[in-house]
């Protein structure tokens, strides 16, 4: 067994680490610029926006949806949109003007549908596909602030954060890495990693990490966690995070699959609130975006087909919600794109350029050459407070 | 005047010690092990790309005749033989995954297994469906494997010309603006730049090279044609081709709508300065160490450029320069090669993997990988995995390796290792006596393996 006295050097070894240690950042050093907390979620999936914010007054819509939209009435938003049953968690921050959309949104991202391209496009923030833009659009947002602490910004879960990957140094941390040693094996395995300064570092920060999650209130699944982590980080010097939700390709019975998605997406949101605190909640945006709508017409199996248009929540006392934005295309069969999906009548970029306009006070040339190269953030859509 | 030691020939260069083979005995039987007939293959073998092809075909099949009558009995048996037809293919891959593992710890051919690994790694490719997505295996069988010890040209050629690779960087659809089938459909179809510029960038000449974003544009339009049938065949369509001759680097090719001038192409960006220059470079960084001086590089260089591209030559060239043999070991094993090293090194057995379920290769591989930052043959894009160390010590990576080293091993072996073997046998006869006296002091058996796996002797190599 190893001494107390052991013990004690350890634990001084391990305290020069952290001090050292670019994750691990006191006080004293210069933190991110800005107050604020951006929060971003990807939808993985393709979310079918005309279910989940239904134009319920589009004299088109209903012939579309006849099995979607039958049984349970949506919740009134504005008297032509309703909500989807399963979001009635959220009605009270709608309420409060916490929450909003933007319809009919879209990447560039045109005709081929495929999953992986779409995701590829979102998360790189590009007009298209075309390799040379291997980061993504919230690391170059970070990219354009030099000198940021890595814990300024966080990408949850399981390496899948495209959007933050990039030259900007990002901290990375997944709830289910958490650290779950016993004691004496985690001694003996910094004793270990003693002699590798950098294995030392990173393991005291994963110590850290965990500790720092608290104990999991049994309530909800891995998107809880990580809702939990993600505010536990941004109540301290964390500005930005980032993790994605899966399960929105609904392809079959839809109404039994995209419920559950629902509710985990409240779920995020309202755990990400209570973490936060009131104080902290009322300077935060949470953007929610996926990576393209679905048809405009329900297919043969009770669900939805890849399509082109969707649909972007915005949550946070930052945002001023309480309002559907974007312009309203239209289902009328002259009125869909190609026929057959929502007609995209907005970039799904800018909304998220006129947020780190007001949230983060980024200059507009940055935005449109080097986060979002090549976009034309258009007229102040006026989404925060 | 070189520093040739056993111990090293299988810890840096291959997957590690194992309790029942002998390491090799000299460089000259390290480059012999790549000649010659796959024993490793033969004996743990795994579907060809053929079986995925004919899965696809099956699960549309189904899938089409379920879409259509969606509401009888016969249409709902369809659909659940397509989803079977994935399902079961998911569960297959989990018995590639044992089988490829297999490869690497119970045979003497780990520098073989090792640049399958490392060539596979700088041509990535995976699909973008659901049953290409499993194809990566197949890929590496058929592209990657017979070409490693040949020529650079022909490694180059077999993985730009495969269809997995075709449809991962959207060549197959990529069509010449001029073309027959353009003109056939104004508007809708076009030229796609991405493999061009990813052979140019990652291929060949590296990100650095002396090309344009003209030779690009130039190598795209040279490059239609080669697609693939909606099976995810191989076929050259003479109508997606770009009418004339292209330049690329200077050089004209064409103006024959046939992969002639392909096949041209590749061989000279092959044998191109920069191309040596930029192999050599990656194979230091990966197998020595993440700054390579610039003799081990420029030995590599000339023998690449001697013979022509032989990669044989670039082996012998990289084996024979002392710093080679150098220690103290720097880079990182990445999550891929510290599991298969620990596999190894613990004497896992065929019938341990061939025993285990889909869930459980799931539980104690698939996710633990993923945790660890690298999920099983899926980097992030064509540039493939990090090399650079640091891109693998972070707190997430550490934990999940102190996680599975202390968990996975008790769940696999019916008798842990005497801690004080494995640690001989997996960091060599002079481990750094903190690991010594940790190993010992253990609370149990699991703990001190754990310790002896996640230490820094064992992860560097």
């Amino acid at each position: 067994m190893l001494s107390r006295r052991h013990f004690l050097t350890k634990a001084t070894a391990i305290g020069c680490s952290l001090a050292a240690s670019p994750l691990v950042t006191p006080v004293t050093f210069a933190a991110a610029p800005w107050d604020t907390r951006l929060v971003v979620i990807i939808l993985r999936g393709g979310m079918d926006g005309l279910d989940v914010v239904r134009p319920s007054a589009d004299p088109a819509f209903a012939a579309l949806r006849p099995t979607l939209t039958a049984g349970k009435v949506g919740l009134d938003l504005d008297g032509f949109f309703t909500l989807h049953p399963a979001l009635a968690p959220l009605m009270p921050l709608w309420h409060r003007e916490e929450l909003g959309f933007v319809h009919a949104v879209s990447t560039p991202y045109r005709d081929k549908r495929s999953h992986f391209d779409g995701q590829d496009i979102l998360e790189a923030g590009t007009d298209t596909h075309v390799g040379q833009v291997r980061d993504g659009w919230l690391n170059r947002m970070l990219q354009v602030v030099p000198g940021l602490e890595a814990d300024t910004a966080y990408a949850i879960g399981n390496n899948d954060i495209r959007v933050l990957r990039g030259a900007a140094p990002v901290a990375n941390w997944a709830p289910e890495a958490n650290l779950r040693l016993s004691p004496q094996a985690l001694r003996l395995a910094e004793l270990v990693m003693e002699e590798d300064p950098a294995m030392q570092a990173a393991l005291a920060e994963a110590q850290m990490l965990s500790s720092d999650l608290g104990k999991p209130n049994g309530k909800g699944g891995a998107e809880r966690e990580i809702a939990d982590f993600a505010a536990a980080r941004l109540r301290g010097s964390a500005r930005v995070a980032a993790f994605s939700l899966p399960g929105w390709d609904t392809h079959r019975r839809q109404q039994h699959a995209l419920p559950r998605s629902l509710n985990r997406l409240s779920q995020t949101l309202l755990a990400l609130r209570s973490g936060l605190g009131a104080h902290i909640w009322a300077k935060t945006a949470v953007v929610a975006m996926t990576e393209f709508g679905r048809t405009a017409r329900e297919n043969g199996t009770n669900g939805t087909d890849h399509g082109t248009a969707g649909l972007m929540l915005l949550a946070g006392g930052a945002i001023r919600g309480g309002r559907v934005y974007g312009h309203w295309p239209g289902l009328a069969a002259a009125e869909l794109y190609e026929e057959r999906d929502l007609m995209p009548t907005g970039d799904v970029r800018a909304p998220v350029a006129w947020i780190m306009r007001g949230l983060n006070g980024l200059a507009q040339s940055d935005l449109e050459r080097s986060v979002f190269p090549g976009l034309d953030m258009g007229q102040d859509m006026r989404v925060l407070r | 005047m070189t520093g040739f030691s056993p111990f090293l020939a299988e810890h840096r260069f291959g997957y590690g010690q194992s309790a029942d083979i002998p390491p090799p005995s000299s460089i000259s039987e390290m480059l012999a092990s790549l000649e010659g007939r796959d024993r490793a293959q033969a004996q743990f073998p795994i579907p060809k790309f053929r079986h995925l092809q004919d899965a696809f075909v099956l699960r549309r099949r189904f899938g089409r005749f379920a879409r259509d009558n969606p509401d009888s009995a016969e249409g709902k048996a369809a659909l659940k033989k397509s989803k079977d037809v994935l399902r079961s293919l998911r569960r297959e891959r989990s018995t590639w995954f044992a089988q490829l593992q297999l490869r690497r710890i119970s045979g003497n051919q780990g520098f073989r297994e090792r640049l399958v690994t490392f060539w596979g790694d700088h041509f990535t490719a995976f699909g973008k469906n659901n049953i290409l997505a499993l194809a990566t295996p197949a890929y590496l069988e058929e592209a990657v494997r017979p070409h490693l010890n040949g020529h650079f040209a022909d490694l180059l050629t077999a993985c730009i010309t495969e269809p997995l690779m075709l449809h991962y960087l959207d060549q197959s659809a990529s069509v010449g603006p001029n073309s027959i089938a353009a003109k056939r459909r104004p508007g809708r179809l076009g030229l796609n730049e991405n493999l061009a510029r990813e052979v140019l960038e990652l291929h060949t000449l590296g990100v650095n090279g002396p090309y344009v974003q003209r030779d690009v544009h130039e190598l795209a339009k040279l490059l239609t044609g080669l697609s693939a049938t909606r099976n995810f065949g191989f076929k050259f369509r003479s109508k997606f081709v770009e009418p004339g001759a292209e330049i690329v680097l200077g050089e004209r090719y064409g103006p024959e709508a046939s992969i002639a001038p392909i096949r041209k192409v590749l061989q000279d960006l092959a044998l191109h300065p920069e191309t040596a220059a930029h192999i050599a470079r990656k194979l230091a960084v990966h197998f020595v160490s993440d700054t390579p001086s610039s003799a081990i590089v420029d030995h590599i260089k000339t023998a690449y450029l001697k013979s022509d591209g032989a990669l044989s030559a670039c082996y012998a060239a990289l084996l024979e320069h002392p710093d080679a043999w150098a220690l103290p070991a720097t880079n990182m094993r990445p999550p891929d090669e510290f599991v298969s090293a620990s596999l190894r090194v613990l004497g896992v057995t065929p019938a341990m993997l061939h025993d285990l379920t889909h869930k459980q290769t799931r539980r104690l591989f698939f996710r633990p990988l993923s945790l660890m930052g690298q999920p099983w043959l899926r980097p992030e894009g064509p540039d493939g995995f990090d090399e650079e160390d640091a891109a693998w010590v972070t707190p997430q990576g550490i934990s999940a390796r102190l996680d599975w080293a202390m968990n996975a091993p008790a769940r696999l072996l019916e008798e842990l290792p005497d801690p004080a073997s494995l640690l001989n046998l997996g960091v060599g006869s002079d481990a750094p006596q903190s690991l010594s006296f940790a190993a010992n002091s253990a609370e149990n058996r699991a703990v001190a393996v754990g310790l002896v796996l996640c230490s820094p002797a064992f992860q560097r190599r």
